[in-house]
């Protein structure tokens, strides 16, 4: 066994001129506190606000300008030069078959007539309340789904890797058998929305608690962050950029099985919805309104996106210096 | 029933206390011991250092005081759960600078109304007073663990642990705060155990100086710091007493190139 030795050093000579006086005032005592003040001592606030200030980096919101030269520009040129090669194909007859490519002014007249009609929004109002809805109810089960996945070891040895592996099967594959099951209404639309969120969402928030770090955890324990009050405190809100890319995707896929199912299973009945429209333009054979119902459901898609998701995505990333500037 | 009283009163001594604290951790050639019976008494107000080269089991011990793990064999006593700041921040970027601190007092069970003043109290102490809505990202290194001090010492505990905390800052700024860290302990009375693996740096803040030697980590030698406090790195009595040290330490460690 080591022995343990104590050594004293005393600081009896003094550095230089300015410490000779609390030198002199020290006792013998086990390195009394003294509270003598130094030249440097008054320094210390500057100098610590100067470093601060050094150090401290700057971190503004982009300018207006900016956002429209670097984010909005790129897309309109690219959706404009789309615009002139499809109408260069019908002006220089290229294609020069309407019922397989109509031209743009054909399209956006059968965007006008609908919209006359007053059906437009229709259409467009029948497929997002069910996509929303049934992502809202994906959230609510993906969730519980997710942390129980993600904190429990069994359930996570039982249903993880078929948790994962559902996010590759297309789920348009679900359609038939929720028919079967359920018949030509709406709950089938709901579940076959379910079957293709739910795995997302979930698996999002069980990567999103993998890569929480332990230092967190650890940290969070010193102060007491423990059991559920740990989960809350410091595993949920340090998982969240995992969570947010999950309803990102989740969306995407609730949208895309929304669509296959009004496609696949339309039915008078059942309203309306941007999936059903295709379906009645392809057998109407009116090539106008399918190319407005393909162009609905992507800019659908991709504006919920941009109005909901990305958003909070960016809001999440930014809050915690997360986001790259590009 | 009288020896529990006679173990209370003792606790009240000491703000830690390690009797023949032992740690082994199951390595590929079996139980590897880290820490081989560790005794250690860290008086309440006491500022003691903990030195010893990287991989000595700086860290573990720490861990163990910190009540994060459990030791092989020996005991641990402390006066309630001490505070633990570590090498990283470990703040939490989800939270704002003050957020982070009023999260220590809220898991502490003050009450809600008390928290923000606090809590901007706390970040003045650290001379942060206009960080309380800067968010983790937007701070310097050395802010960072200011505010990461200021949290721990929100939890008010008799007893705040550090972990190398300005071992990843430059010299500056780590100079900067020895000076911050010695003025708040002398204001706050709180016993400090500090790990290091600067002489220097031990020798600057300390009252005592523990030096731990490697594999297995035991305590090697003590040294009582008699130095007034304040103290700089560069003053004559600390590079005399850091080159004392440095000169055992180097025994230490070249007794391993040995075998
Ligand atoms: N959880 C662990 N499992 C196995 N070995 C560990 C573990 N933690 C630390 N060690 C070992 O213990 C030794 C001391 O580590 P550490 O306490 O981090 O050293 P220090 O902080 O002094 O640099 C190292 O050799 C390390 O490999
Ligand atoms: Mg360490």
């Amino acid at each position: 066994m080591a022995s343990t030795e104590t050594t004293t050093a005393s600081g009896a000579e003094p550095a230089d001129a300015r410490t000779s006086d609390t030198a002199a005032s020290d006792t013998a005592t086990n390195g009394a506190r003294t509270t003598g003040t130094r030249p440097a001592d008054a320094e210390l606030p500057g100098i610590e606000a100067g470093l601060d200030a050094l150090e401290t980096e700057q971190s503004g919101r982009p300018s207006l300008r900016q956002t429209l030269v670097g984010k909005v520009l790129p897309p309109v040129t690219a959706i404009v030069v789309v615009l002139v090669v499809w109408q260069g194909l019908i002006t220089f007859k290229i294609v020069d078959d309407p019922t397989k490519l109509p031209s743009p002014s054909d399209v956006a007249q059968a965007f006008h007539t609908d919209w006359l009609k007053g059906d437009l929004l229709g259409y467009i109002w029948t497929s997002v309340s069910r996509g929303l809805l049934g992502f809202f109810f994906a959230l609510l089960i993906g969730t519980p789904l997710g942390l129980l996945v993600a904190r429990v070891r069994f359930v996570r040895a039982a249903i993880g890797p078929i948790l994962s592996g559902l996010q590759s099967l297309p789920s348009v594959a679900w359609v038939p058998p929720a028919v079967i099951w359920l018949g030509l209404n709406n709950s089938m639309m709901y579940a076959v929305i379910l079957l293709g969120a739910v795995p997302s969402i979930a698996n999002g928030l069980v990567s999103g608690v993998d890569q929480v770090p332990p230092l967190f955890l650890r940290a969070g324990r010193t102060m007491g962050a423990t059991g559920l009050r740990g989960t809350w405190h410091v595993t949920l809100p340090a998982a969240l950029p995992g969570y947010v890319a999950g309803m990102k995707q989740g969306w995407a896929f609730a949208w895309r099985s929304l669509m296959a199912a009004e496609i696949i299973a339309s039915f008078p009945d059942l309203g309306v919805g941007l999936g059903q429209l295709l379906e009645n333009a392809r057998t109407a054979s009116d090539m106008a309104m399918v190319f407005e119902a393909i162009l609905l459901i992507l800019f659908v898609g991709i504006a919920i996106d941009l109005l909901i998701f990305s958003p909070l995505e960016r809001w999440v990333l930014r809050s915690r210096g997360l986001l790259v500037k590009s | 029933m009288a020896t529990t009283l006679a173990k209370a009163a003792e606790a009240v001594e000491t703000a830690a206390r390690l009797e023949h604290v032992s740690k082994s951790f199951a390595g590929p050639g079996g139980q590897q011991l880290v820490l081989d019976d560790i005794s250690l008494d860290v008086a309440p107000g006491e500022f003691v250092t903990l030195l010893g080269a990287s991989g000595c089991g700086k860290s573990t011990l720490l861990n163990l005081v910190a009540g994060l793990d459990r030791p092989t064999a020996g005991s641990i006593t402390t006066d309630g759960r001490p505070a633990l700041m570590f090498q990283e921040h470990a703040l939490f970027p989800w939270l704002t600078a003050g957020k982070n601190i009023e999260l220590a007092l809220r898991l502490r069970g003050v009450p809600k109304n008390d928290r923000k003043d606090k809590a901007e109290r706390l970040l003045e102490l650290v001379r942060l007073k206009g960080a309380y809505g800067k968010r983790v990202h937007e701070l310097s290194g050395g802010m960072r663990q200011r505010v990461a001090l200021a949290r721990a010492l929100a939890q008010e505990s008799n007893l705040l642990l550090m972990d190398e905390p300005f071992a990843a800052l430059d010299a500056i700024t780590r100079d900067v705060l020895h000076d911050e860290l010695t003025r708040i302990w002398g204001e706050t009375g709180v016993s400090v155990l500090f790990v290091t693996h600067n002489v220097r740096e031990a020798v600057r803040l300390a009252q005592r100086v523990v030096l731990l030697s490697s594999r297995p980590g035991r305590v090697a030698r003590e040294w009582t710091v008699d130095i007034p406090q304040p103290r700089r790195i560069e003053d004559a009595p600390v590079a005399e007493l850091s080159l004392e040290i440095t000169e055992v330490l180097r025994g230490e460690i070249r007794r391993h190139g040995q075998h």
